[in-house]
């Protein structure tokens, strides 16, 4: 550390914390609306994940435990980067349990275990605008979220059924929160929505570069947005984790050889490991002789 | 057998390893010092400088040397630094009508008070590349000037004696200069805050821009008043004090465009001009920002809003190269789950699109 004598704990001085948790607090009270704030220039470019890491910044505690994940991973090179980069600034202790972290940066992923009271979520967000694609002025946007103004946004969905029979988007699906803001949940797969709906730990996105904070407290409603009779539904995998047998959890594919061989397995590395752990076997491990190559 | 990849943390140490090792390049050559890219790449380090926000040359030239000459790099690595400084008060403006002259040209008078200086520019150099450079060949020391310290007026202040040009414009008194690095942008901008974006724009960026409002997308039909080029005082106005101190000198290229402007309902024909003011010696980031700036104020002269360098929104949003790099750099970052999602919807629309070809044996 005494490289780095001088930064403050956390890397950010406690003025710039002290804003953000004031642009974090706003975000709490308004449930999903995007909070404008002074974002820092961070040591790491933007796009990496410099909103979530100035929200990890300034909510971090010496006691605190942390846990930072990329694809539902641990071990990717950005979660790596990141994780290190506060282990060097906060000297606070990491994990890749789930259960053990208090705080969990995430990029694309929600875990699949069930978060709880006395855990925060923190997500990068790269553009938190969710009408963005529709309309790329921010003056007209803010506008529009102003007047919940949203009709836009449905008809870009139905659109989407009129064409192609099904609502073509796949991540970053866009949710309703307490009813009443339209909310980007960062390019997660729209598999990880229903986990948003009334969760247990605190949720807050990033976006550094964009300059906006927004968050979802603890028990609040996050409704995908759909139609009655196009109803909101989820990836689904016609195989289980072919590590750790696990069924309805977002897999990876990885491909295997040049022949078209492929395995699916669990993007959530810790939930996989543990099930593992526990003795559970999907059919790669070769305990399952006939799924053996 | 497929095992899940570990392993990055290992992967990044040596990958950082590899990268030192090819900045530092062969170890028979000496290592570059600090002052020699001080002092022979100064406009590099220029350009750092002002795009960076931060004026110390040395500095500035440790992010040219540790970035491997990558000048975006280094005004990232600088900005970096810039971040963490504290602010301890905001200087009196600069007065630049009392800058040490180095170069001063104006396209708009054949002569003028102060009169034209050239300076060390690449203007009318052949651009052939010289050979004598291979070596440490001895360069005789340049010719100096006996009136250096005489202030110059400005050519803005001679079309203002005719009420030709509009005036600097005023401020509130209680106005207060916006800081975009410690605020969030908001938009439409005052002037100050956009001025300020555009000094910390990528000099490619506003040059593209310039460039296009002289082919036609939104002319502003632009003479070069003046650029010039010097040293000007910074002043702190200390309140224990009750006077302003000096605290030193910088470097800075101010463009002063002449616009003209047929006039309005509301106001006569006059010329106008758009502003460009950088750190360190950079005339091509300067008129382009100065281009840029007049055009960036068409709504203020009720004029229509038509082609791309007149749009506040856009202009703004992307002439932070830092920014624009980070996220267009950050799609090589996995993007596998996302990805996965668009395969499995792509998979599932693919077998819908084949059915009606073959009712029998629908895919899945």
């Amino acid at each position: 550390m005494t490289a780095l004598a001088d930064y403050n704990f956390a890397y950010l001085d406690e003025q710039t914390k002290r804003m953000i948790r004031r642009a974090i607090l706003k975000a709490i009270a308004i449930p999903g609306y995007q909070v404008p704030f002074a974002s820092r220039e961070m040591p790491m470019p933007y796009g990496w994940g410099t909103g979530g890491v100035q929200v990890t910044a300034s909510i971090l505690g010496p006691h605190d435990v942390l846990k930072v994940i990329d694809q539902g991973a641990d071990d990717t090179t950005n979660a790596v980067s990141i994780r290190a980069f506060f282990q060097k600034v906060a000297n606070v202790a990491v994990t890749t349990k789930t259960s053990e972290a208090t705080i969990i940066q995430t990029r694309h992923r929600i875990p699949e275990e069930t978060l709880g009271v006395n855990q925060v979520l923190v997500y990068q967000v790269p553009i938190p605008e969710p009408l963005r694609f529709l309309e790329p002025r921010e003056t007209e946007t803010r506008q529009m979220h102003a007047l919940e103004e949203y009709g836009l946004m449905h008809v870009k969905l139905y659109e989407d059924i009129a064409r192609h029979g099904r609502i073509a988007t796949t991540y970053a699906y866009p949710v309703k929160v307490a009813g009443r803001y339209v909310m980007d949940p960062s390019p997660t797969p729209k598999f990880d929505n229903p986990k948003m709906n009334q969760s247990a730990a605190l949720q807050l996105f990033g976006a550094g570069r964009e300059k906006r904070i927004y968050a979802v407290p603890p028990y609040t409603d996050v409704v995908s947005l759909d139609f009655e009779d196009h109803p909101f539904e989820v990836q689904t995998f016609e195989k289980p984790c072919a590590l750790c047998g696990a069924r309805h959890v977002y897999l990876d594919e990885v491909v295997l050889d040049d022949k078209g061989g492929r395995m699916f397995v669990c993007s959530d590395t810790d939930f996989c490991e543990t099930r593992r752990e526990e003795g559970h076997r999907g059919e790669m491990l070769g305990d399952i002789k006939e799924a053996a190559e | 057998m497929y095992v899940a990849v570990k392993g990055g943390e290992t992967a990044i140490a040596n990958a950082h390893q590899l990268l030192a090792d090819r900045r530092r390049g062969n170890r028979e050559l000496p290592a570059i010092a600090i002052e020699q890219i001080v002092e022979q790449l100064a406009l590099s380090v220029d350009r750092v400088m002002a795009e960076a926000s931060l004026y110390d040359r040395s500095l500035a030239a440790l992010a040219v040397k540790q970035s491997r000459g990558d000048l975006i790099e280094a005004i990232f690595l600088l900005r970096a630094y810039r971040t963490t400084l504290p602010r301890f008060g905001t200087s009196e403006p600069i007065d630049t009508a009392r800058m040490q002259i180095e170069r001063r040209v104006s396209a708009t008078y054949k002569d003028l008070p102060g009169g034209q200086l050239l300076g060390p520019t690449f203007d009318y150099t052949h651009r052939l590349l010289d050979p004598d450079l291979l070596h440490d060949t001895p360069v005789e020391a340049p010719a100096g000037r006996t009136d250096a310290d005489e202030p110059v007026m400005r050519v803005s202040e001679i079309l203002a004696g005719e009420g030709l040009i509009e005036a600097d414009g005023e401020l509130p008194a209680d106005h207060v200069a916006g800081d975009l690095t410690r605020e969030p942008m908001e938009f439409p901008m005052t002037r100050d805050l956009r001025l300020q974006a555009l000094a910390r724009g990528d000099e490619g960026f506003l040059l593209a821009l310039g460039y296009s409002t002289q082919r036609g997308y939104g002319r502003t039909h632009p003479f070069v008043g003046e650029i010039r080029i010097g040293l000007v005082d910074i002043e702190l106005d200390v309140p224990e004090l009750g006077f302003a101190v000096s605290l030193g000198e910088i470097l800075v290229t101010e463009c002063q465009m002449v616009n003209q402007f047929k006039g309005s309902a509301k106001a006569s024909p006059q010329f106008t001009r758009g502003y460009g003011l950088v750190f360190g010696q950079s005339e091509r980031k300067a008129m382009s920002m100065s281009l840029v700036d007049r055009a960036l104020r068409t709504q203020e002269f009720g004029e229509d809003v038509v082609a791309p360098a007149q749009d506040e929104e856009f202009v703004i949003s992307h002439c932070d190269n830092v920014q624009a790099t980070g996220f267009v750099e950050h799609l090589k970052l996995p993007h596998y789950v996302d990805f996965q999602a668009e395969l499995d919807l792509v998979r599932r629309m693919r077998a819908k699109h084949a059915q009606p070809h073959d009712h029998q044996e629908a895919a899945e």
